[in-house]
């Protein structure tokens, strides 16, 4: 292919130097992108796309990648309108500037989560593409003195066929810079796609198989330092009196801070600090410990669950169609407190320069941290500037409602000024500190009538308040959404049904945990209602088919997993089969389980067989991997996990009484993604909630018997 | 100063003697590759290769290497770790990434010894190896793509 370059004269008729790269946004005039090399180019709105003189383009994320995808998903989105190769696209995290980078779902917040990502950047990710391309395609016809309508962009080259003259984005950035910036531009028709809806190879992939992706772990400024934190071993309790004489006595000890959540000790790297922090001796002042054991949460629990509690929903009168029903069934479902458990634990760096802090960690929730670290320095927000880095996982965790471990960064930073000090929680810590999906409890009772029709429906939850740990907590009298959400939107024809919320305050921290409420709603409604149909001698199928009334795409994802997983066939002696369907975050998902019951009470899932109806499927290699990973995220939390408190204490702090999912225990797992022209929707939590209900369905149908309290280590009728 | 032979190369290293090979390996020499993830041998991201045995780093002290190899993430180029991660790309094992150092150096010592693993010894050899996005049914395909790339 030969390719007709500018010519020098050209460029020099523009006065620019081959150096200038475009940087392209929506709206002019906005300050340059804090921390971002490109603000010395000749054009700065707020900016997704830079192109440089070597052809690269580069794709400002505004979503911390995390294993999701989204460092290929929204690049994926810009190069389908721009025109380039994908050998071009590079990906880097935009820096904290809700201004230019709010997530669009979120009003004009900044963050990730949700599964929000693919939903809101949709349509703002392909107009700056298009925005790009119009522009290198105005540049190069005002260059050739030709019609722009004339001018084609196909695989990085900008070509005018007539003429026979093309370029490269590189040749025409710095022209394409002056140009101005369309107010509107045309997207592609879907049917023109070329990269959404295929196979992409993710562009983090080759860096995590070689060890040289940098996480917050990885990343060492000059002359930082390494600090850990002594905690208190209980919530509520505070330093008494700390004798640091001899962690200060020991080579590398650098400094030791007290902090309101415990006493730093900064050592010139991990090892040291760590010695150090044991020879710290602190006394902790305890006598506003919280000393309450797990049991006695759940006794409190179950004594609420008897009171009428805030009203999520109320349809007809359930307390009356439960006085009128032939039949009343009722159960309890208890979920445990559960660990984010990420494989890299929490940190943070952070640099404090006296009226100015800059931090580099894994930033998920910039809004968030911007507040509560911008009230904890005493700052303001536009002093303080943060740097997104890959996360080994985060599952909710990074994205922090009190940013606990970012703002003991900053504070260990500013008794430094001018050191940077990268804060490490050892696996220990960052278990014990809370921030845990919420315990819960639920009660559940409905009514059959004669027929076995489910008349009532009576749905009460207790569970701690995620939102209330917000810095600006919605009224402790409204219900919280994430405390009832799937369970609330319950979508079956029962037409008295009553969904009610309590919302205890307790002092453990607590924090959305990969699906949020959906963890627990999906399990107690698609469990409960798996016990109706077998009360009513219904099949589960048959019976969710027949509530199911004008929902299309649930009834879709439903009817495609019982297909492929071949529903109603017969199966060998103790293996047995369940289903259930969840909507969470936009996205559509049904899960069928085989599992095997095995000798002692053990058990094996042995086959997954997902439906997922997320839109337009942007990547389908994503997709899969997403619900792959959902499915096993569920099991490993199905199977075992459960973080328990006695006296206060925190009983499970490592992997050793926190047992996560092993290789040997991932069952076989097929993903059939339905196809859709609709706006495409989130993948990285809605895989989660139908899995733990459609394996309990299973091991019912397997040996009868019921899994009402989670964990499940061992079915006592296996 | 300790000796310590790292990927190939000699170190004298200052760190002291009770410091476990993984902090030695990531605060000394600067190899990040190899992850901190439990500090007590229960995770498998700390994985490296001694004298060609596949090591939690996370729990051996500088003192008690003596005089054998140290092999890293950084290190593996044989032809066995060639395939190994050309199937880990070519699968898209990854998602957050950071258990995966300890993977695939497991599964580089698993398939040198054992050129055609099975499910079962894929099981044995990396059981250990925790990955919370459980990408578990990619690492296993992956065990097997490297052993045919291999063949």
């Amino acid at each position: 292919m030969s390719i007709a370059r500018l010519t020098r004269r050209e460029f020099l008729r523009h006065g620019l130097g081959a150096s200038g790269g475009l940087l392209l946004g929506i709206r002019l005039g906005a300050a340059p992108a804090a921390g971002d090399s490109a603000g010395a180019a000749p054009f700065t709105p707020d900016a997704f796309v830079r192109i440089g003189a070597d052809d690269s383009v580069t794709v400002i994320v505004k979503h911390i990648e995390f294993g999701q995808g989204t460092f290929t998903g929204l690049p994926t989105l810009v190069a389908e309108e721009l025109g380039c190769a994908w050998s071009q696209v590079r990906a880097k995290g935009a820096p904290a500037d809700p201004s230019r980078y709010a997530n669009l779902n979120w009003g004009g917040s900044q963050g990730t989560g949700g599964s929000s990502s693919m939903n809101n950047a949709y349509t703002q990710m392909r107009r700056a593409g298009a925005t790009a391309r119009a522009m290198l395609v105005a540049a190069a016809a005002r260059a050739w003195q030709v019609k722009p309508g004339d001018i084609t962009v196909a695989d990085g080259i900008v070509r005018h066929t007539a003429s026979g003259r093309a370029a490269r984005f590189g040749e025409l950035a710095a022209l394409a810079a002056h140009e101005p910036v369309p107010k509107n531009v045309t997207l592609k028709d879907p049917s023109e796609f070329v990269f959404i809806g295929h196979d992409l190879p993710r562009l983090d992939i080759p860096a995590k198989a070689d060890g040289s992706a940098v996480y917050t772990q990885d990343l060492r400024l000059p002359g930082m330092l390494t600090a850990l934190v002594a905690h208190p071993p209980r919530f509520g309790a505070r330093v008494a009196s700390i004798d640091d004489g001899p962690a200060r006595a020991l080579p590398g000890v650098k400094a030791v801070v007290e902090l309101p959540s415990g006493v730093a000790v900064v050592a010139r790297d991990f090892w040291t600090a760590k010695k150090a922090r044991e020879a710290l001796v602190v006394e902790w002042d305890e006598s506003r410990a919280f000393r309450q054991g797990t049991e006695d949460i759940l006794a409190d629990f179950r004594a609420r669950a008897a009171q009428p509690g805030l009203v999520a929903r109320r349809d007809g009168d359930a307390d009356a169609a439960l006085a009128d029903a032939a039949q009343v069934l009722e159960a309890d479902y208890e979920f445990p407190y559960l660990a984010h458990a990420t494989m890299e634990p929490m940190n943070c760096i952070a640099r404090h320069d006296g009226d100015a802090c800059e931090l580099w960690y894994g930033v998920q929730g910039q809004s968030l941290d911007l507040g509560n670290l911008s009230r904890a320095l005493e700052l303001p927000p536009e002093k303080i500037t943060l740097n997104m880095l890959y996360a080994g996982g985060s599952f909710g965790r990074r994205s922090n409602a009190s940013s606990d471990y970012v703002v003991e960064a900053a504070r260990i930073a500013a008794a430094l000024p001018g050191t940077p000090v990268k804060l490490v929680w050892t696996r220990e810590d960052d278990m014990r500190a809370g921030a845990w999906r919420p315990l819960n409890l639920h009660r559940l009772r409905a009514g059959l009538d004669a027929d076995g029709g489910i008349s009532a429906w009576y749905h009460r939850i207790v569970g701690q308040s995620i939102l209330a740990g917000l810095p600006k907590p919605p009224p402790a009298d409204k219900v919280d959404h994430t405390c009832v959400e799937g369970a609330s939107s319950l979508p079956y024809a029962i037409p008295n049904l009553s969904v009610e919320s309590h919302q205890p305050s307790l002092p453990i921290p607590v924090l959305w945990w990969r699906s949020v409420g959906h963890t627990h709603t999906a399990f107690s409604t698609e469990c409960f209602l798996d016990e109706l149909a077998h009360a009513a001698g219904r099949d589960p199928l048959a019976l969710r088919r027949e509530l199911l009334v004008d929902d299309p795409r649930r009834l879709g994802v439903l009817e495609l997993a019982a297909a492929k997983a071949g529903w109603g066939e017969p199966l060998e002696a103790r293996r047995g089969r369940g289903i259930a369907v969840h909507y969470a975050f936009k996205t559509w998902v049904a899960e069928v389980a085989e599992v095997s019951m095995l000798d002692d009470g053990d058990y094996r899932v042995d086959r997954v067989v997902v439906a997922v109806d997320c839109g337009l499927v942007v990547n389908p290699g994503i997709v899969r991997a997403q619900m792959e990973g959902g499915v096993g995220y569920a099991l490993s939390a199905l199977r075992g996990e459960a973080v328990t408190l006695v006296d206060g204490l925190v009983q499970e702090d490592n992997f050793d009484t926190y047992p996560l999912l092993r290789l040997s225990q991932m069952p076989r797992i097929e993903v059939h993604l339905v196809a859709s022209q609709e706006p495409p929707t989130g993948v990285g939590e809605p895989g989660v909630p139908p899995l733990a209900p459609a394996v309990a369905n299973a091991i019912f149908d397997a040996c009868g018997e019921r899994v009402r309290r989670l964990p499940l280590r061992r079915v006592a009728r296996a | 100063m300790t000796k310590l032979e790292v990927n190939g190369q000699e170190h004298d290293v200052a760190s002291a003697p009770d410091t476990p090979l993984l902090w030695v390996l990531r605060d000394e020499l600067g190899l990040t590759g190899t992850k901190y993830g439990c500090g007590k041998a229960v995770c498998g991201a700390c994985t490296v290769l001694l004298d060609g045995a596949p090591t939690r780093s996370c729990v051996i002290p500088l003192s008690a290497l003596g005089s054998r190899a140290v092999t890293t993430i950084e290190g593996v180029d044989s032809e066995v770790a060639g395939a190994v991660r050309q199937a880990w790309i070519e699968l898209e094992v990854a998602q957050c990434g950071y258990c995966q150092s300890g993977q695939i150096v497991g599964a580089i010592a698993l398939l040198r010894d054992n050129p055609a693993p099975n499910d079962e010894d894929i099981d044995n050899a990396l059981d250990g190896n925790l990955c919370r996005c459980a990408t578990y049914a990619r690492i296993r395909r992956a065990v097997h793509r490297a052993a045919e790339l291999l063949a």
